[in-house]
């Protein structure tokens, strides 16, 4: 569990750095889901850095799997219509909510921002009691 | 450096640290969740980790001018709570807790030949269309900073 603990706060303090790294260079806020959902709209100047930071992440990507193998793990016992229906609600909420995780959980929170207070202590109220919902059923067990 | 592999770097980076911090494991995401499993309470140090770094340099980084790379900075400047905000969180959080994925830790583990990730992703990407489509930005080109953090 310490070992747990300290590659979380590494990890995260790594994520921390990132962000820091957008803004200094960029002047932007490191939000996946409005980085991402930005590049829905027609093309425009932003569109290459935007799609940089993705190209960015499935590099690290590939980098985990070749030096962390273990890093990425699919969910067992969630069926690929879940997945979908998951990623229905992950994509259209983020968008309606202006941010996910990164942008507010670790973004927002850093600029104390009220908004991102209060959508961050909503998704981890709703993800919890998903979590919880499915795992009582006895799916992924 | 130029731009875009500026924004390049910050993504390995930030992928990084999302892999050494538990976060690609949809697993141990879930078992952070799931409260009525064996509970695995270390995800939450990832946000100790994170705002601890970030909240010390965006202080630093704000007595900037402007960025390095960038004419200014765009920070979100909104601070109204809204029934859109909460109910957009509300369903971000039943679809996280749901698949284990939340957007950064779905997109890089597209690359780990994870198939409920490609599921996930191609979906999420369809769900912000679905935003898209369905509430069209009105003025987005008049106030730049509105757009999803």
């Amino acid at each position: 569990m310490f070992s747990y603990i300290l590659d979380a706060i590494i990890g995260g303090a790594i994520i921390g750095l990132a962000a820091s790294w957008l803004l200094l260079a960029k002047g932007r806020v490191a939000g996946i889901s409005g980085i991402v959902g930005s590049l829905l709209t027609p093309w425009s100047d932003d569109s290459v850095w935007r799609l940089s930071f993705v190209g960015g992440l499935l590099v690290g990507g590939a980098l985990l799997v070749l030096i962390l193998p273990t890093a990425i793990v699919a969910p067992s016992g969630r069926s690929l219509a879940l997945l979908a229906a998951a990623g229905l609600a992950v994509g259209y909420g983020t968008q309606l909510g202006s941010g996910c995780t990164s942008g507010h959980g670790i973004c927002g929170l850093s600029r104390f921002s009220p908004r991102s207070l209060v959508a961050t202590l909503t998704f981890m109220a709703t993800g919890f009691a998903t979590a919880t919902v499915i795992g009582l059923m006895g799916v992924g067990s | 450096m130029n731009r875009p592999l500026a924004a390049f770097l910050g993504g390995v980076i930030f992928a990084v640290g999302l892999g050494i911090s538990g976060m690609t494991d949809a697993n141990k995401v879930i078992g952070f969740l799931n409260l009525a499993g064996p509970w695995d309470p270390s995800l939450a140090f990832v946000m100790v980790g994170g705002i601890g770094v970030h909240l010390a340099l965006y202080r630093l980084i704000l007595r900037r001018e402007s960025p390095l790379l960038s004419t200014r900075f765009h920070l979100p400047t909104r601070r109204d709570i809204t029934p859109q905000l909460v109910g957009g969180a509300a369903l971000f959080g039943i679809g996280w807790g749901a698949g284990g994925f939340c957007p950064g830790p779905g997109i890089v583990s597209v690359v780990g030949f994870c198939s409920p990730a490609v599921v996930f992703v191609l979906a999420m990407i369809g769900g912000m269309g679905l935003h898209r489509f369905l509430h069209p930005p009105v003025t987005t080109t008049a106030n730049p900073t509105e757009a999803p953090s």
